[in-house]
């Protein structure tokens, strides 16, 4: 259990960051951001009459990679958006952070929420999008309602609205906030469920940036990297990509959970070692030793501590951990932890937010969480690994969007990883961790 | 059937979305309805459905849809515990066996005096403050240790 710490220490975003730089928590306010030098580059694109393509051209040089999870270069994905063609275009922020692990978005939001609304006006006006939305994760109620205040006081300023800052750019932007479902982090979700309807992901292609919001060109960027652009049209694309490593260009905000002695949000240098990460979130709760982490977010493939220990935090090496960076969401587990029990949680929540349209999905989530179930309270069969494995490949590929993915991998990598620890729960209808806690059904059979 | 002050909040929702979308409001009407009714009655998603002028069914299908909105009445104040694995690590399987205890009801019951509804939640994107409980949908309550939870039920009783 932790005990209650403040809510908010301004030493935890570490030394290098950039984004969360000078935050404490109380200056989030337009004239906070302001003398901190933002709105400084929007300033400067507009009264320099910057090319759009300058814009684009820019965020392609930093490296800036999609920080929601998918990691998609973010000046290509502009560059996708039909910027002459006539009519309506939407710029969409996705701030529905609900992947298990992640709690990053939530905390730009509510200390510097102007640099998301810089970096959607900045991107606006490199794509010629009319319009924009930052639709909000529906449990974080108090952080939209301060972002409504936020874009209240950009529209006062001038930065959004019509002729921004007196310039022939006019941009609207709006939030909209969710209402308690997983699946509308999906691009396509989301669209649906800003249209009013069900989030039910879309075929794709049509993509956004074709037919997206109302059937209009559309760009979907995650919270994190709207806050990073005013910083690289401030400092140039080159500085940015400087900060991490090849092709994994700036900082990262990492959002470090589970057994560690201060779990929160810590900004990092692409690239740097999880063993320093581990290390500024004061290491593993009560000197224990680490077992298995899961570094990208409930979705990511699990990787054994040991390996992790060795592993640098940016995109293509944890992809060669054989994971994911993901949204940055480090899930610490140590040597106490039941791997057979976590992942009938994981498997829960997959169950439970299947958004239904697609069969594979659908059945194949409830049937792997009633197998881990099943092994979890000592109801196993011998076949069931293979099984469990064989169900997780059937979903994978075999889905609209990536849910099916998302559900299958830590089934995979759970019982790749740790084996023996499920066939004893098989073999002996008993848990291997001697030291797990009194077992309490707080997942519903 | 709404009172004009969510009527007027509902307008701002509209006023958001092009002219010739106002479904897009729904979900934000939805909200503002059920903080008012307490719950969402087929009467009150039939209004909504008139107000934005979309068919009933489709207001029933985002009603039934997002787990936030509550289809049934539920106690004056709704505890959503996140159980989900950071929270779980970090306390709250205990936290929920607690609350469990103390309120004398399971998952999706309510107090035989109506106050308290209990339900399990799934992430709600703040894991560094786990564990972490949702209070009526607006309120985040975090680091809910026993202790904190005590305290909290102390200050609702209230």
């Amino acid at each position: 259990m932790n005990s209650a710490r403040p809510p908010f220490d301004p030493g935890i975003y570490g030394p290098d960051a950039i984004l969360m730089k000078g935050i404490t928590g109380l200056n989030w306010r337009i004239k906070d951001y302001e003398a901190r030098g933002g709105y400084a580059a929007l300033r400067k694109i507009l009264a320099e009459k910057t090319a759009p393509e300058a814009v684009i051209a820019e965020v392609k040089k930093s490296a800036l990679r999609g920080r929601g999870g998918a990691g998609f270069p973010t000046g290509l994905k502009w560059s996708f958006m039909p910027r002459q063609s006539p009519g309506a275009k939407y710029m969409v922020c996705n701030s529905d952070e609900g992947e298990p692990g992640t709690f990053k978005d939530r905390d730009i939001l509510r200390y510097n929420p102007h640099a998301v609304i810089e970096g959607m006006v900045i991107a606006g006006y490199a794509t010629g999008s009319t319009a924009g939305y930052n639709y909000i994760h529906g449990e974080i109620w108090d952080i939209y309602e301060q972002f409504e205040e936020a874009l209240a006081e950009a529209r006062t300023a001038g930065y959004i609205g019509s002729k921004i800052l007196g310039s022939d750019f006019s941009f609207e932007l709006h939030a909209h906030h969710g209402c308690g479902a997983y699946i509308c982090g999906e691009e396509t979700a989301l669209l649906e469920s800003m249209e009013g309807k069900k989030g039910q992901p879309r075929f794709k292609p049509p993509f956004p940036a074709s037919y997206g919001l109302y059937g209009k060109p559309t760009t979907i960027n995650n919270t994190e990297t709207f806050a990073a652009v005013p910083w690289i049209i401030a400092n140039g694309g080159q500085a940015y990509l400087d900060l991490g490593r090849p092709n994994n260009g700036g900082t990262k905000l990492f959002s470090i959970s589970g057994h560690v002695e201060r779990p929160g949000n810590y900004e990092v240098r692409i690239g740097t070692p999880f063993a320093k990460l581990l290390e500024m979130a004061g290491g593993v709760r009560g000197g224990r030793k680490l077992k298995a982490v899961i570094p990208g977010g409930s979705s990511a493939p699990v990787v054994p501590g040991a390996i992790m220990m060795q592993t640098d935090l940016d995109y293509d090496s944890i992809a060669k951990a054989g994971s994911m960076l993901g949204s940055g969401a480090v899930i610490v587990m140590d040597e106490t932890t039941c791997m057979v029990r976590a992942l009938e949680r994981l498997s829960y929540f997959y169950y439970e937010e299947s958004c239904g349209q697609c069969t594979p999905c659908r059945e194949g989530t409830g049937w792997m969480y009633r197998m881990v179930h099943r092994v979890e309270t000592g109801r196993g069969r011998q076949e069931d690994l293979d099984l469990l494995s064989e169900i997780a490949g059937n979903i994978m590929g075999r889905t609209i969007c990536a849910l099916g993915d998302a559900a299958a991998l830590p089934v995979r990598s759970f019982v790749q990883h740790f084996r023996d620890e499920f066939q004893y729960h098989i073999d002996h209808k008993r848990c291997l961790v001697g030291a797990r806690a009194a077992r309490s059904e707080v997942v519903a059979a | 059937m709404l009172s004009a002050e969510s009527l007027k909040k509902i307008d701002a929702a509209v006023a958001k979305y092009p002219s010739d979308q106002k479904q897009s409001a729904v979900m934000a009407a939805l909200a503002l309805a059920q903080r008012e009714k307490g719950h969402l009655s087929t009467e009150v998603m039939d209004y909504v459905a008139g107000y934005l002028g979309m068919a009933p069914v489709a207001v029933y299908e985002v009603a039934s849809f997002y787990s936030m909105y509550d289809m049934a009445p539920v106690g004056r104040h709704k505890l959503c515990i996140c159980t989900n694995l950071p929270c779980a690590l970090s306390g709250a399987v205990e936290a929920a066996e607690h609350l469990k205890k103390k309120l004398g009801i399971d998952w999706d019951e309510t107090t035989a005096d109506g106050r308290f509804t209990l339900k399990q939640g799934e992430c709600f994107g703040a894991c560094g403050d786990a564990p972490v409980m949702l209070v009526n949908n607006q309120k985040m309550a975090s680091f809910m240790s026993p202790e904190a939870i005590d305290k909290l039920l102390a200050e609702l009783q209230k």
